[in-house]
């Protein structure tokens, strides 16, 4: 009985704030509010013994990308005024198209079109049961080409964003590679004919050496 | 215990607001990147749901990878933000007409 409470609690936290989400004019707060359907998100995982991913998804999403979000918001001046201008006149279609949305979705899962019992619960797991260690078993055993794939993948992501934002510092003291190849001999060095000829003779002896 | 139709219907209803969400905020580039976000976040909702009513841990792979996706497609978009609003000194989706399309 606690966990459906708790389900519809938690559920109810995380359509109020995504409705909130979805409304609010400052993107600090919708990037906050959005932090919040995350954690309900993992406590609604955690309540179906999803606990590996609900981990997953507060380290992810509200340790990295939520950050990330915030980080960008907060750096870029952006003119909010003239962002939520005319912001209404979609708000119509908006909610139209979404309770499409749901009228659909909510008619499959009830007409049990899909194959499963929907009304049935899930059996608990035993105790000693680890779903990370389930979860490793199959993630490197038989995905372990995609989980390289999912590093590499990762990878591009970095190199991607890095060399998008770097920008060229003017001052900066730096090896040009292409300049230093593409050097000629022209350019750095230059012969000068000097005719030969004896030097001067020296100056006469004078006869008295020095001490 | 949680029914499965229970949790089909939240992942439902946040596709809808993420959905409705993308209409409203139509011209706020960050805001738009957010409902991303919690469109996938609802499609994950189903994964899970589905890997645990069935009692089959390859859902729950699939949800890792989208995370990893996500994660990705997140961090690349707000540099194309960040390079764009130093651009434009704007973030209006409705400023992006160079392509004419």
């Amino acid at each position: 009985m606690l966990v459906e409470i708790l389900f519809w609690v938690f559920a109810s936290i995380l359509i109020v704030s995504a409705v909130a989400m979805i409304l609010v004019h400052n993107p600090v707060h919708a990037a906050l509010l959005l932090v919040l359907c995350f954690f309900s998100s993992a406590s609604i995982w955690l309540l179906i013994e999803a606990e590996f991913l609900a981990v997953v998804l507060i380290l992810v999403y509200v340790g990295a990308v939520m950050v990330l979000f915030l980080f960008v918001v907060m750096m870029l001046d952006i003119n909010i005024e003239e962002l939520r201008a005319r912001m209404t006149r979609y708000a119509l279609i908006g909610g139209l198209v979404a309770g499409i949305v749901v009228f659909q979705i909510v008619s499959v899962v009830y007409t049990r079109a899909i194959g499963v019992d929907v009304e049935q619960g899930a059996a608990g797991k035993p105790a000693d049961y680890s779903n990370t260690a389930e979860l490793g078993q199959k993630l490197y055993t038989e995905y372990v080409y995609s989980f390289e794939l999912a590093a590499v993948l990762l990878l591009i992501a970095i190199v991607a964003a890095i060399s998008l934002t770097m920008r060229k510092r003017a001052n900066l003291k730096q090896q040009d590679i292409a300049a230093q190849v593409a050097v000629r001999r022209e350019d750095r060095v230059r012969i000068v004919k000097v005719d030969a000829e004896r030097p001067a003779a020296p100056a006469a002896p004078s006869g008295d050496k020095a001490p | 215990m949680i029914q499965l139709n229970w949790l089909l219907t939240l992942s439902g209803v946040l596709f809808a607001v993420s959905v409705a969400g993308m209409f409203i905020n139509r011209k706020n580039l960050i805001l738009l990147l957010m409902c991303v976000e919690l469109l996938l976040l609802a499609v994950n909702f189903n994964f899970v749901a589905f890997s645990r009513y069935l009692d089959d841990i390859h859902g729950q792979i699939f949800v890792f990878f989208v995370l990893t996706v996500a994660a990705a497609e997140s961090a690349i978009g707000l540099a194309i933000l960040v390079v764009l609003f130093r651009e434009r000194r704007s973030i209006n989706v409705e400023d992006l007409s160079t392509l004419k399309g």
